[in-house]
């Protein structure tokens, strides 16, 4: 999902660093609030934001023959909610951007547009919508995650598809070519983080209900 | 407990499978990203980029050592927690058992 350094219009890059930017903004002052309120989630923060650098650390071979990576958003956008995870998804993409050459500054506000706002409000509204529903936590964070996921990558085709509309089929042409690349191959790649981020969730449950509790995830009289 | 290694193993599976399906060298796995930069490319011939990386890894040994640190800080980290919180419980005030753990019992 990393849109590499100078391959958006400046025009776009502007754009979407303008619309990324207030969720980030916000995020960060949520995370002020969070630390200086409920000071014993701070270290559970910490251990989101490094699940974040894990899971975008790995590229993973899929299906189609070639490699994505997952994103590790779900997790803290459950937890802490979506903008909360803005921040931290930046921090990612801007390590990346720096010290690795994968995305780019030119590119990080699309690509945190995509990955650290359209994937944690996905994950995020999954989430509460399956709860709501009574399915039970695993099943809403599995859901959350890997659509969190898929809709990252959905994302970044569609930023690629409005930069660069096919000659022939136009935008929509492009979307369904951009769509190939990100989207079958990421559909195996969803699921493991989905599945992974379940597994670290049923951890928390066993070791970290009294933090459960504090964030809601777990009604204090559970926990 | 049990569920979260039958979990793991789907995991490793979903990353296993792809490279049984395409045994025999009719993949190169390489990544999505360079694949839409090619794409880039195809749709728009002429695109140039604008701005270049300000530093990039001088080789690809030194990308994948910056790539194994960012998984090791991150895994560092969870695994820090994680033995915190499992090392305390004893220390915390004991946690009651929810509805579904009594039911079970």
């Amino acid at each position: 999902m990393h849109i590499m350094e100078g391959y958006l219009p400046a025009s776009h890059a502007l754009a979407w660093g303008a619309i990324s930017a207030p969720f980030v903004i916000y995020g960060a002052r949520r995370i002020t609030h969070l630390v200086r309120e409920k000071p014993e989630v701070k270290l559970l923060l910490g251990a989101s934001g490094a699940f974040v650098f894990v899971l975008s650390a790995l590229k993973i071979p899929s299906v189609t023959g070639s490699c994505s990576h997952p994103t590790g958003t779900g997790l803290s956008s459950v937890l802490f909610g979506p903008t909360v995870t803005a921040v931290l998804g930046t921090i990612v993409l801007l390590f990346q951007a720096l010290l690795l050459a994968h995305g780019g500054l030119t590119t990080l506000g699309a690509n945190v547009f995509s990955m650290a706002i359209v994937g944690p409000f996905v994950a995020y509204f999954l989430y509460r919508g399956i709860m709501r529903a009574g399915l039970g936590l695993s099943i809403a964070v599995f859901f959350a995650a890997c659509f969190g996921d898929l809709a990252t990558y959905i994302t970044t085709a569609l930023q690629l598809a409005i930069a660069f509309p096919d000659p022939v089929g136009g935008v929509s042409g492009a979307a369904a070519k951009f769509l190939g690349v990100f989207a079958f191959t990421q559909i195996p790649l969803a699921i493991s983080e989905g599945l992974l981020t379940v597994v670290v969730v049923n951890l928390l449950q066993k070791y970290s209900r009294r933090e459960l509790s504090l964030l809601n995830i777990l009604s204090p009289k559970a926990a | 407990m049990n569920k979260n290694i039958v979990m793991l193993l789907a995991v490793v599976a979903l990353a296993i499978l792809p490279l049984v399906i395409h045994h025999g060298g009719d993949a190169e796995f390489g990544g999505a990203d360079g694949q839409a930069e090619a794409l880039i490319t195809e749709i728009q011939p002429d695109y140039q980029p604008w701005f270049n990386s300000i530093w990039e890894p001088p080789s690809g040994e030194i990308e994948s050592l910056l790539f194994a640190l960012q998984a090791a800080l991150g895994a560092g980290l969870v695994g820090f927690y994680f033995g915190r919180r499992s090392a305390a419980p004893k220390n915390a005030e004991p946690a009651p058992r929810t509805m579904a753990e009594h039911a079970q019992h």
